[in-house]
């Protein structure tokens, strides 16, 4: 799709403490192939405590850079705060650690041709993922999405519009209200909001935007529990989107799935933690009795012990069908990327890390714990 | 909206999916029952081959009976019946089979090998090692123990039974040695030992040991070396 004309678009920048990555933020959005006069940029620092207010003020020599500056409220409501301020007919945001490729509202707009379509999502990818392994993995998982998220457009059952980038029209904020707390997971609960009254969302594969991902692990840990705790509490809001006919796909298959899956995850991993537990006990119990003998002699390959239950083969089509995934999604978003290492890294570590945030959410969930942004 | 249709087709494709690894999985058990029969016919063979052998030859067949064949085989067919023990189940059927014909061949190899061990002089090393399956925790470590000694002493022929398994030889072993029951119980030289037994203890049991070839490349005791002066 090419556009033919551009529509005035506004984006919204919600800002807290991040005069690190501020500046390149809104670089890169002034670094966008499209008409200057076409693109409004608004800054909403959120009672920064840090230098973020005075590093943003420095872009307002641009003419189509504002800057604003209004008390601690949290995220949502910073972005209400634009809102007001909005004059064009379509909005979007960006949040103040990520970055857009030049080429990605010149990609996403062309999808508002369709006047039906009220929101457009892009494409996440993680930013500099080789910086540590924990984003490494990270970009495993965004590549994946990539994909998810465009088959999740075709299926009309989007139900997360990522606070990086996603576009909307004004009409969605007139017809449906502002942005609400929403346990510290607003995007989820717009789209969510949007699906409830039949808005149709879509994804504009091309559109790339850089996310900067968690570091470290405690970091990972804590965004990851944010936005599991926000899944269930979101989901508990919106059950009667749950096995609705009226809903289609995202009704009867992708919610259910989702969160089926929640705890399909946990019980499968709690399974394999008690069985390697029981591996390293009777391993103990070995070497205690005969001490360490290892048997190279024995080991010799033989066809018949090869593992052909019925779950091992359902097993590796999984992880094969999740490889062509994922290699999918890096198609899609035309980024080259030939790594395999953290392929590697992420079927191992993930295993691993990925249950800690999943059971301290549902844990959150359970005994109605809030969950801190930050 | 629903679109019945393509769910009904999703669905299709999922469970052709599930049943292709399901039929694949018996598939493979299948080829797997097939190869153990196999490779005990092929154990039959040869021992009715050696006693035959050995009842033809008389005195002369000391120096052409090669005791090396049989036992790697015997134990290459006992780790593939506990495979399918583990993954196909001890309750089935065809496991259970194999279970008493691989017992049989074991008697019927020990009953050989000692009367040509007897007939050729040749010092004999035996243990019968009788275990169960069900809550026999010793049992497990006792296993550990004899595949260890198995791997030090290539030489050391042992026949391991299942208590429980219904086999009148097995029943008939039972009764000869006066079995009272405690597992795991081993036979060494007509004399029972019940309960967990070491490395140790069974070296000490079995003096004729220290004679056997050992394959041990590892150092484990045995000084050698210094002379005290």
């Amino acid at each position: 799709m090419i556009l033919s004309d551009f529509p005035a678009v506004t984006v919204l920048v919600p800002c807290f403490n991040e005069e690190s990555t501020i500046s390149s933020t809104i670089e890169s959005l002034l670094s966008l192939n499209y008409p200057k006069d076409k693109l409004e940029i608004l800054i909403i620092d959120d009672g920064s405590t840090d230098q973020t207010l005075s590093v943003a003020k420095k872009f307002e020599i641009e003419s189509n850079v504002r800057v604003y500056h209004k008390e601690n409220g949290g995220k949502f409501t910073a972005l209400n705060f634009g809102l007001d301020l909005t004059r064009t007919e379509f909005v979007g945001c960006l949040d103040a650690d990520s970055f857009v490729h030049p080429d990605a509202l010149k990609n996403l707009m062309p999808y508002f041709t369709d006047p039906k379509t009220m929101a457009v999502t892009p494409s996440l990818k993680i930013y500099n993922p080789n910086s540590s392994v924990i984003r490494m993995i990270q970009n495993v998982e965004y590549n994946l999405g990539i994909f998810v998220r465009k088959i999740s457009s075709l299926l009309n059952a989007i139900y997360v519009t990522p606070g990086p980038f996603s576009i909307f029209r004004m009409q969605v904020y007139r017809d449906l209200g502002r942005y609400h707390h929403a346990h510290n997971t607003e995007d989820m609960e717009m789209a969510l909001r949007m699906q409830s009254h039949h808005y149709r969302i879509v994804n504009a594969h091309k559109a790339v935007v850089y996310t900067v991902g968690p570091k470290t692990l405690p970091k990972l840990y804590k965004q990851r529990v944010r936005w599991t705790h926000g899944f269930l509490e979101n989901i508990k809001d919106y059950r009667h989107l749950i096995l609705n006919p009226k809903y289609g796909n995202l009704g009867l298959l992708i919610l259910p799935l989702a969160f089926v899956s929640f705890f399909a995850t946990l019980y499968l991993v709690l399974v394999s933690y008690y069985g390697l537990v029981r591996i390293i006990i009777k391993d103990v119990i070995q070497i205690q009795t005969v001490g360490f003998h290892p048997a190279w002699q024995s080991l010799h390959f033989s066809w018949f012990f090869v593992n052909t239950a019925t779950l091992s083969i359902i097993n590796v089509l999984i992880a094969f069908l999740t490889l062509i995934i994922i290699f999918a999604g890096k198609r899609l978003a035309g980024v080259k990327d030939r790594r395999v290492m953290d392929l590697v890294y992420s079927f191992f570590l993930y295993s691993f890390i990925a249950p800690l945030w999943l059971t301290k959410a549902f844990y959150n969930s359970l005994f109605s714990r809030r969950t801190p942004w930050r | 909206m629903a679109d019945w249709k393509k769910y009904l087709i999703t669905l299709g494709i999922t469970a052709v999916i599930f049943l292709t690894a399901i039929y694949l999985n018996n598939y493979f058990n299948n080829k797997r029952l097939e190869n153990i029969q196999a490779i005990q016919n092929s154990i039959a063979t040869d021992i009715a081959s050696s006693e035959v052998q050995y009842t033809l030859l008389g005195d002369l067949s000391c120096k052409s009976v090669n005791d090396s064949i049989l036992s790697p085989e015997l134990n290459n067919l006992a780790s593939r019946i506990q495979y399918g023990e583990q993954n196909i189940g001890n309750t089935d059927s065809n496991i259970i089979q194999l279970k008493r014909d691989y017992s049989l061949l074991e008697i019927k190899d020990y009953l050989l090998m000692k009367q040509i061990d007897q007939r050729c002089k040749i010092p004999s090393a035996f243990i019968l090692y009788f275990y169960s399956n069900n809550q026999c925790d010793d049992c497990t470590r006792q296993g550990y123990v004899l595949d260890t000694l198995k791997q030090q002493y290539p030489a050391l022929r042992i026949y391991s039974f299942d208590y429980n398994l219904d086999l009148s030889a097995i029943k008939t072993l039972i009764t000869i040695n006066k079995l009272s029951g405690t597992l795991p119980a081993l036979v060494i030289d007509d004399k029972v030992y019940y309960g967990f037994n070491s490395i140790e203890d069974i070296q000490r049991y079995m003096p004729i040991l220290k004679t056997l070839s050992s394959s041990s490349t590892s150092a484990t005791s045995t000084a050698t070396s210094s002379k005290k002066k």
